[in-house]
């Protein structure tokens, strides 16, 4: 008996890892619960400018997003080192929003298609004739919910 | 006889949560996004409508913004960050200058009968604006107008605008009225 306590002092008990999966499950419901996916791979390469109004965009399913900036490097042999519009996936001109708008209405049920918010995700250095035509296109297209997308400043 | 039943190897568990785990934190985008609000005007559907509207000289906050972005705002040079307060004096005119936008009495549910401003911004860009400045304006004005909303909120209620229910937000944003028109920008910048 007392022989038998004497071997088993010697080596730890295995950490018991039963609650491994458990602390894991529950990162992993966080992050699916946390996460959107990228719908778009950018061909644009833009920093938003700062500001402090802001208002957050509630509903993520009714937001089509506009992004304009300058093309990434290894577009820059065929479009140019300008900024340039990019809806979806592709490079596209200010003429092709109205049917892209009209796209997006397409996409959604019917019920919501006038709840549509269009952000402007817009490099910073970005000159303003290009926001203006994209905004009288918007006009034309009636989409008139429109948001301009910033970053919060820095206190 | 009663076999004892194996205990199922979990083991394994853990690799499995990892992989999705690992998944779903590498296409997990957290950025909320935020941004300034804005509705556009709708496109009118007789043009000669829009050169109806005369206003008279005195009710409207002209601000121009070049190329080289600079305010010009009502004939004078203005930096942005003296934008704030300019427009709050342009819109209560607390001293009823002569030069500052007139008032017309309305009666407003909360409030009672007060004299409320007539005042108009009025924001025009050049092509050549930068973007940046295009957003900073906004903002300033953004400010400006929730700085006097919640002054008169505090002053009423002891609250912040923002925490006031509908019924009360609808009364001072009647109170204050921020009208911000955007003329159709001017093509002298380039692009």
């Amino acid at each position: 008996m007392s022989k038998f306590r004497k071997d088993g002092k010697k080596d730890l008990p295995a950490i018991s890892t039963a609650s491994l999966p458990d602390i894991v499950f529950m990162l992993l419901f966080f992050f699916m619960v946390a996460t959107t996916m990228r719908d778009v791979e950018l061909s644009v390469n833009y920093t938003q400018p700062k500001a402090n109004e802001l208002v957050k965009l509630e509903k993520k399913d009714l937001v089509s997003n506009i992004h304009v900036g300058v093309p990434l490097r290894k577009f820059q042999k065929t479009f140019g080192t300008e900024p340039r519009i990019q809806l979806n996936d592709q490079f596209a001109t200010v003429a092709d929003i109205q049917a892209f708008i009209a796209s997006e209405r397409e996409s959604r049920k019917e019920e919501l298609r006038n709840k549509l918010t269009t952000s402007l995700k817009v490099d910073q250095y970005t000159k303003m004739g290009i926001i203006t035509d994209i905004k009288q296109e918007l006009r034309k297209a009636s989409s008139l919910k429109l948001n301009y997308s910033t970053r919060q400043t820095a206190e | 006889m009663a076999r004892k039943t194996p205990e199922i190897n979990s083991s394994s568990m853990a690799d499995i949560a990892f992989l999705l785990l690992i998944f779903f934190l590498v296409t997990t985008t957290m950025d909320v996004d935020t941004g300034i609000y804005k509705k556009l005007p709708p496109i009118p559907e007789d043009e000669q409508l829009n050169d109806d509207v005369k206003v008279k000289k005195r009710n409207v906050f002209s601000i121009l913004v070049n190329r080289n972005n600079e305010l010009l705002v009502n004939g004078e040079v203005l930096s942005i960050s003296q934008l704030r307060e300019k427009t709050k004096e342009f819109i209560l005119n607390p001293l009823n200058k002569e030069d500052l936008p007139e008032k017309k009495p309305t009666t407003i549910p909360y409030f009672g009968d007060v004299m409320v401003s007539k005042g108009l911004i009025s924001l025009q860009n050049d092509r050549g604006t930068r973007y940046e400045t295009y957003i900073r304006v906004q903002d300033e004005l953004a400010a400006a107008s929730r700085e006097l909303k919640d002054e008169k909120s505090v002053q009423k209620w002891g609250k912040k605008y923002a925490e006031l229910d509908d019924d009360q937000k609808a009364a001072v944003r009647k109170y204050i009225p921020v009208q911000i028109s955007e003329a159709e920008p001017r093509n002298t910048g380039g692009k």
